[in-house]
């Protein structure tokens, strides 16, 4: 298991370009993503591009690849910092990753870079299992994650899945329009 | 040229109302835009904004038959200035207590005093409680820990229990 102090460590990647976010509605966000093999040279660099716009983009936390217009099985993330982390276990991608369990359902809301107008409260589970692949050397991680890392990572999976947040909102008035924040 | 139109639905609830409506707007090429329902005290309750190329009046004639079954309708033109989402911070504002008068005028009234302004509002009376939530834009100057006391203030002589709380999005 790829751990260093509880965090991931992830294989050196090429070098990351900034990849434009698609915003719905768009038929890559409403489709399931294709698993990949995470040694594919195109994988391993599509992994270093997620990770990069993710970094640029404002408040980011976690990038789906279909977010960036590509149907493959692969997210990054990274909620090393937000204030409503518990456990956290850095900045990594992850390839063909699916839940294993999960409990404890609490809501919260969310807002969404590829849904930029609405925000909305979802319930999600705060204790989840993942398993999936490191991108390159394709080792097996199986994470344990609590609280804001939980609810990053079921989104983003989520997304891999044909879902946005709009999905999974928990009523009627439960959406918002999203303002702007000084 | 499409304007906006204002479109209320009161009345005792049946099945088909939003139906009928929506099936009268888009037969006048109407696009329905941002529209809340809810059931008030088990009354139908619609307001909706559509952008049609028809008139208020003829908007009107062709919802009449909805009110000569006894659904209160209102067409009203609205401004053509762009509204746009008030900039500021997030909160919520929830309140429970006993009901009496004047628990949402008193400490909206603190809210308006501060410069904030009501995004979302609902209100409900249950057996013996009533309940207040509301979503509150506030200006980014506010001092909200002040106005959070001022809220808690007003709330105990009402003898209801207000709480302001941070309602900021996470993007993920």
């Amino acid at each position: 298991m790829p751990l260093l102090d509880g965090r991931i460590v992830m294989p050196p990647l090429p070098e990351g370009r900034v990849l434009p976010v698609i915003t719905a509605p768009a038929d890559v966000l409403s489709t399931a993503c294709v698993e990949v093999d995470p040694a594919a040279p195109d994988v391993v660099q599509l992994a270093a591009d997620l990770i990069v716009t993710q970094r640029v983009s404002p408040g980011c936390v976690g990038l789906a690849a279909n977010q960036v217009g590509i149907g493959w099985r692969v997210f990054s993330l990274d909620v090393t910092h937000h204030p409503k982390a518990r456990t956290t276990h850095g900045e990594y991608v992850l390839v063909n990753a699916r839940i294993e369990s999960s409990s404890r359902n609490e809501k919260s809301r969310e807002g969404c870079m590829s849904v930029p107008d609405f925000t909305g409260d979802v319930k999600r589970a705060s204790r989840i299992v993942v398993r999936g692949f490191l991108p390159v050397t394709g080792e097996e991680v199986v994470l344990e994650a609590d609280a804001f890392e939980a609810r990053a990572l079921q989104h983003e999976l989520d997304h891999l899945d044909g879902f946005v947040f709009l999905d999974r909102v928990a009523g009627a008035h439960a959406v918002y329009p999203r303002q702007t924040y000084l | 040229m499409t304007h906006s139109l204002a479109v209320t639905v009161l009345g005792h609830d049946r099945p088909g109302i939003i139906a009928d409506v929506t099936g009268v707007l888009a037969g006048l090429g109407g696009n329905l835009e941002d529209s809340s329902m809810t059931l008030l005290r088990g009354h139908f309750a619609w307001t909706l904004v559509v952008a049609v190329a028809a008139d208020a009046s003829v908007v009107s004639d062709r919802l009449a038959h909805l009110m000569a079954e006894g659904l209160v309708v209102s067409v009203l033109p609205l401004p053509d200035d762009d509204a746009t989402a008030p900039e500021g911070s997030a909160w919520l504002l929830s309140v429970h207590g006993a009901d009496r008068p004047g628990i949402v005028s008193g400490l909206t009234r603190l809210v308006a005093e501060a410069g904030g302004t009501i995004t979302d509002l609902t209100t409900r009376l249950g057996t013996g409680i009533y309940l207040l939530v509301a979503e509150v834009s506030l200006p980014r100057e506010t001092d909200v820990e002040a106005l959070s006391a001022r809220i808690a203030a007003a709330a105990e002589g009402l003898g209801v229990r207000a709480t302001l709380t941070p309602a900021e999005s996470d993007v993920l």
